[in-house]
């Protein structure tokens, strides 16, 4: 069982397992988002209420739930090169913190978008929703920050990784703000246990959305995890080996 | 094709939100291509003739 993971934690194992997936991983992800934007912008019908303006869901919904998923991965790296100091756990932590920051900030600034025209407001400090997730900016930024202070990577890592697992909290008040204080975002529309409220011919394309926003973060993290990994490493054997380096 | 652009009078917002999306995964996706270039770009600077 241990065996076929052990490639993690080599560093030169990692770097050509991850090279051969990425090919056929990048044109998925690029084939999977070419249907997702179709579905969602041409054959999924206008919303009664809302019109075409809705069709903002589709980017602000999968950039939101990945904000939360990329955290807690970032966390789970953190907990990990914590207690066993695995090079590439290390090395999660950081692109995790790039990639997450940029999809809370996708989040936020589509969220702006679509709430000036249905709110008529682009932003309101008394909404937990939105003031939670521009918490989770800041974690990031600060897990961020953090990196870029501290000279030593491997150090740096370690610090980086006590405020990303401290962070965690804010995650279910994100999730459940909606719930616990019932100001201008809306609840649920898909995480809830009875039925999902949207109707199936737009609840489908934003479930695939969600699903191919999981694919591109998989398949950017890996290739860039791979480069930090070619970076830090410069000096080992298994990067002079590379012949197409 | 313009009545799909027009986005039903809400072209400013779903055009803007989709473009910022679409601006922030591909800078995200290419920066380590990106970095590989310039990688290789030193490492033959090192080593003339090696890579």
């Amino acid at each position: 069982m241990f065996q076929r993971f052990a490639f993690l934690a080599s560093p030169g194992k990692f770097y050509a397992i991850a090279g051969a997936w990425l090919p056929w991983l990048s044109a998925l992800t690029a084939l999977g988002f070419a249907v997702g934007l179709y579905w969602g912008l041409r054959v999924a019908p206008p919303d009664y209420q809302q019109g075409e303006a809705y069709r903002i869901i589709y980017v602000h919904v999968p950039a939101a739930w990945l904000s939360l998923f990329v955290y807690v991965a970032m966390a789970g790296a953190g907990a990990v090169a914590l207690v066993w100091r695995v090079k590439l756990a290390e090395a999660a932590v950081y692109e995790c913190a790039v990639l997450g920051a940029s999809f809370t900030a996708l989040a936020l600034a589509t969220g702006m978008l679509w709430g000036k025209p249905m709110w008529g407001t682009w932003w309101q400090w008394g909404d937990a929703r939105l003031v939670s997730e521009l918490i989770l900016l800041f974690l990031y930024f600060g897990v961020l920050g953090l990196h870029n202070a501290i000279a030593d990577p491997r150090k740096a890592a370690r610090v980086a990784a006590v405020l990303a697992l401290a962070g965690v909290v804010n995650v279910p008040i994100v999730h459940y703000s909606v719930e616990w204080w019932n100001t201008l975002h809306q609840g649920a529309t898909v995480a809830k246990f009875s039925a999902p409220s949207a109707h199936a011919s737009m609840l489908w394309p934003l479930l695939f959305m969600g699903g191919m926003y999981l694919l591109y973060f998989a398949t950017v993290l890996l290739a860039r995890l791979r480069m930090r990994l070619l970076e830090r490493e410069a000096d080992r054997q298994w990067v002079r080996e590379l012949q197409h380096g | 094709m313009a009545e799909f652009l027009h986005m039903g009078g809400y072209a400013f917002y779903v055009w803007s939100a989709y473009g910022l999306t679409a601006l922030v995964l591909l800078a995200n996706a290419l920066a380590p291509w990106w970095r590989r270039r310039q990688w290789r770009r030193a490492r033959r600077a090192r080593a003339p003739g090696s890579a």
